[in-house]
């Protein structure tokens, strides 16, 4: 998959820009993300170094990659782990999936605002960073902002144009003990908005 | 390949190899810190000319479809950097598409086919029409004149203006064969003035001409680098349809109109807070960041050569 992630670079101009954490660390990770464009996975997937490359697992959600065909092929195709947005009674714990590829020494790509935002503005983050990084203490967690991802291939678009982006990685962060929930969103939130260069 | 396109690219080497070891005999001898940086970058630009030179040089060997070719790729990229810095509109996104994939494939064959008639109008005509239409199918009035300006300006400047580089081929002037050593003429010209500004600005530069877009353009850069690539044009004439004298004024058109693209294109830059368009060429900056004066420098330079000298 090596030449894909090289192609995806040529096409999209997306570079991997690497902010005071080392790019080629074996730890387990989990790198989150603002996200604005059906590509955001793909690319900072392709910007990772082959060794961190190879264990990484996309979130994605189950009501729209679960869907059998093309969608489904293409969620199989990088291992990428389905959670459900739905959030009804016939499913207690939404973040199950994401625990289990956690326990199995996977590292994690998701995106904390749960959906794509149109002009690329930042939203607020929901609470599942937080419960995982509850559960898994270990865990580095790397902030990565995205950037121009929303105009290279907007929400609603099928083809892209090619402009430019990039992936900028920041420093890890870790959930301070008694740190509130509210709090560590926030302190997320504001990690991934630091990386913003223009 | 005629023996004069020959001693022209045996000169632009030895220019090369000169510079090159300029670039190493200083890295021998400065030893403060500032000095230092100063050649670290100014080596990167060397070996990067030499990339850019082969590039070229092959192109001119190879032919107009190649020529054409190199020109068309450095609009793309042209385009890609000067996009992706002016901010635009998820509702702009049908109009930069047909920007990159159908605008820019179009201009460059009408070139390709040689018909003047429509290369020459194509862009300020039908582009500049083709870009607020499509934008206001997306129903967004937000910013509506900024957005599709920015569009039409990237391809007037990136596509249009680049594309009369290769239209040098299309000319055919009474008595002279060799299109492709106007084309090198050109581009030579237009490139020599950059290095001679920075060079003279480095050496002598006091009176900063636009200190707040361009803090590096200096009134004794400027004169002596205009000066000196006018007088490496004048003594090319030899390789094109030119008198010395003819060549001289032709040169001296091509370094004024090179300088305004320069400092108009930083202009654009500095608004948007950064110093470079890119990062595509060592020491160098963007692709923007290398062909910003011949945007300006290559259609004045076509349509004066095209009024005096063709038929």
């Amino acid at each position: 998959m090596d030449w894909f992630a090289g192609l995806v670079k040529l096409l999209t101009g997306v570079k991997g820009v690497w902010h005071e954490v080392a790019s080629e660390a074996r730890e387990q990770r989990i790198y989150f993300a603002n996200h604005s464009s059906h590509l955001d996975s793909l690319v900072l997937w392709a910007a990772l170094p082959p060794a961190q490359r190879a264990r990484v697992r996309p979130a994605a959600a189950k009501d729209y990659w679960g869907k059998p065909g093309l969608r489904a092929r293409i969620a199989r195709l990088f291992h990428a782990v389905l959670i459900d947005r739905a959030r009804d009674q016939t499913c207690a714990d939404p973040l199950g999936p994401l625990d289990e590829a956690l326990t199995t020494g996977d590292s994690l790509i998701i995106f904390p605002e749960g959906t794509r935002n149109p002009e690329g503005q930042v939203q607020q983050f929901k609470s599942g960073l937080y419960r995982l990084a509850q559960h898994h203490p270990k865990v580095a967690l790397v902030p990565v902002y995205l950037e121009n991802l929303h105009r290279i291939l907007p929400k609603g678009w099928l083809l892209p144009v090619p402009l430019t982006g990039a992936a900028v990685f920041g420093r890890a962060l870790t959930l301070e003990s008694g740190e509130s929930k509210q709090d560590f969103l926030a302190r997320a939130r504001e990690a991934v908005l630091a990386l913003r260069r223009t | 390949m005629d023996p004069i396109t020959i001693d022209l690219l045996t000169c632009l080497l030895g220019l090369l190899v000169v510079a090159s070891g300029i670039g190493a005999l200083l890295g021998f001898t400065v030893k403060s810190e500032a000095g230092r940086n100063t050649v670290a970058n100014l080596n990167a630009r060397i070996r990067s000319w030499w990339v850019m030179c082969l590039i070229f040089g092959l192109a001119m060997v190879g032919g107009p479809s190649l020529s054409l070719g190199l020109f068309a790729l450095t609009s793309f990229f042209a385009l890609r950097e000067f996009l992706t810095l002016t901010l635009t509109r998820r509702s702009d996104h049908l109009a930069l598409f047909g920007a990159f994939f159908l605008l820019l494939p179009l201009q460059y064959y009408f070139v390709a086919v040689k018909w003047y008639g429509m290369f020459s109008i194509f862009m300020p005509v039908f582009g500049f029409l083709f870009v607020p239409m499509v934008a206001a199918l997306a129903d967004d009035h937000q910013d509506f004149l900024a957005r599709t300006a920015k569009v039409q300006w990237g391809l007037m400047v990136c596509v249009y203006g680049v594309s009369y580089a290769p239209a040098l081929l299309t000319l055919e002037i009474p008595g002279f064969t060799g299109a492709a050593r106007l084309l090198f003429f050109l581009v030579c010209v237009a490139q020599l003035s950059d290095v001679f500004q920075y060079v003279w600005g480095k050496l002598l530069g006091k009176h900063r001409i636009a200190p707040r877009i361009s803090p590096n353009k200096t009134v004794e850069g400027l004169i002596g680098g205009i000066a000196s690539a006018t007088g490496v044009g004048a003594a090319l004439y030899w390789a094109t349809p030119f008198s010395p004298l003819q060549a001289a004024a032709m040169a001296f058109l091509v370094c004024v109109l090179g300088f305004f693209g320069g400092l108009t294109m930083s202009a654009i830059k500095r608004d948007r807070g950064v110093k470079d368009w890119g990062t595509m060429i060592e020491g160098h900056g963007g692709m923007m960041d290398r062909i910003d004066s011949l945007c300006f420098a290559a259609p004045v330079f076509f349509h004066t050569t095209r009024y005096f000298f063709t038929p």
